[in-house]
């Protein structure tokens, strides 16, 4: 990989700031647990309810919506993975990287198009 | 401009003459180290005074005035506050999940964080595909919200940490989006090839029409990535008290909080990259004088001043705006920002295939 500060190889540096960022944490929470006040009752350790005692099991079920959205959001995700490269070299290739692109998309779109007419788009 | 390389360079030499190599390296990763956790902590702290400070302004009051002249100390007071108060262990948590999800949020910024172009010569990471790293880091960071809130074994957490995910990954499709129409323009991914292909002009001011409109479809949607602004239903506390952080206390929420800010500093470094010419200064064709002026000012003053710039148009349009339903939100995004993202998109390679842009 090209040199960055330092002439370092930007995958060591990238190692270095996952570093930073481990140390960070760790190093906080190792202060506060120092100098952090400690007590324990049951009260305290129960899940917040807006001061009511909880009601079953609070890791339930959600709403499948969301799950549709991820969906939808996977198809995006890969589309926009493919179209960064041909974005990288959209100048140099011309027309016929914009026609096979475009070809492409209005796949794409009539995906979106379907979802959207079946009502995937629409939150109840 | 004056290169940053030369002081890092220097340093470099300084430290291999005076011991091994290894050793060397090792000294420079831990400088490097001291220096991301130093404008880390340091942007934080400001970011937290400027929206305190502008969020007082808009709504005609003066902010934090306590402590310290203008309530300069405010934040270091408040940090220094979450650090002593007490860690509160739950029942049935997900113990493991519980405590990796803060590590991997603060990573994934940390991880875009030294991929920004602070000035000349100093990019800590610069990766050939630099934008595309940089969008792939910033969505470790709904992974870690996810698993705070499924851990935390609260109901509240559970349905913002949902909310938040789903509202994260589809903005993240316009952010991509808004992104590529510009790297159509430059037609390199590496962050150093994106700022020299702005030496003369930004791409915002080079790219007609769809460049301002992927200039703007990007705000909307870092506002929406960064859980702010009229978008913040994974917090919206008259429903979810606080959303995927509500059972961390003390600074385990400190990092969701830090975390926050800094995505806040990211998204308007980006935008000032992708968009505003990151540390390029401003150049007019033509005005040899202007220009030598301009070349004058520090490249980090540069970059650092647009970021700036950028996040104080995301504050005013938080404080301005009220909160939309997550309904609209979603409808926003999914029939609104992205079919016109999309078209951007074609407009802008039109323009690039047929010569039209600067």
């Amino acid at each position: 990989m090209e040199s960055a500060v330092f002439g370092i190889s930007s995958t060591t540096m990238m190692v270095v700031a996952i570093l930073t960022g481990v140390l960070l944490v760790f190093a906080a929470l190792l202060i506060a647990k120092l100098i952090g006040p400690r007590s324990f009752t049951s009260m305290k350790s129960d899940p917040y309810e807006c001061g009511m005692p909880t009601r079953g099991e609070s890791m339930i079920q959600f709403k499948a919506g969301y799950y549709l959205f991820a969906i939808l959001f996977l198809m995006f995700d890969v589309e926009t993975v493919f179209l960064f490269p041909w974005a990288t070299v959209c100048s140099k290739i011309g027309s016929t990287g914009l026609l096979s692109v475009g070809v492409f998309l209005v796949i794409l779109v009539l995906g979106l198009a379907y979802a959207w007419r079946k009502g995937a788009l629409k939150w109840e | 401009m004056f290169d940053f390389g030369i002081v890092t360079n220097w340093i470099d030499a300084l430290l291999n003459s005076v011991m091994p190599g290894w050793l060397a390296t090792c000294v420079e990763g831990v400088l490097v180290m001291v220096a991301l956790l130093l404008l880390y902590s340091v942007l934080a702290m400001f970011y937290i005074f400027y929206e305190r400070k502008l969020c007082g302004w808009i709504q005609c009051r003066l902010g934090p005035m306590r402590v310290g002249p203008w309530g300069l100390i405010q934040v270091f007071a408040d940090v220094f506050k979450i650090l002593i108060k007490e860690l509160i262990a739950l029942k049935n948590t997900d113990k493991f999940l519980f405590a990796l999800a803060p590590y991997l949020v603060i990573i994934a910024s940390m991880l875009v964080f030294a991929n920004l172009p602070w000035g000349n010569g100093l990019q800590i990471i610069d990766f050939n595909i630099g934008v595309f790293f940089m969008i792939a880091a910033s969505s470790i960071g709904v992974v870690g919200i996810l698993l705070a809130g499924w851990s935390s074994n609260n109901k509240y957490a559970l349905i913002g940490a949902m909310r938040s995910g789903a509202q994260m990954v589809s903005y993240e499709l316009s952010i991509g989006i808004s992104i590529m129409t510009m790297v159509l323009m430059t037609g390199t991914l590496s962050v150093t090839g994106i700022v020299e292909a702005q030496a003369d002009g930004w791409l915002i001011f080079r790219g007609h029409l769809p460049a301002v409109v992927a200039f703007i479809i990007y705000l909307i949607a870092a506002n929406a990535e960064t859980n702010r602004g009229p978008f913040d239903m994974p917090e919206a506390e008259h429903e979810l008290t606080a959303g995927y952080h509500t059972e961390y206390s003390g600074i385990h929420f400190g990092f969701f909080y830090l975390a926050e800010y800094l995505n806040l500093f990211i998204v308007s470094g980006i935008a000032s990259l992708m968009f505003l010419g990151g540390w390029m200064p401003l150049h007019v064709p033509g005005w040899e004088g202007f220009n030598a002026v301009m070349d004058y000012i520090p490249s980090v003053v540069w970059f650092l001043g647009k970021a700036f710039f950028v996040s104080f148009l995301l504050i005013w349009i938080r404080w301005t705006y009220p909160r939309v339903r997550i309904d609209q939100m979603l409808a926003l995004e999914w029939k609104y920002l992205m079919p016109f993202g999309l078209v951007n998109l074609v407009i802008m390679a039109l323009c690039v295939t047929l010569g039209f842009h600067f």
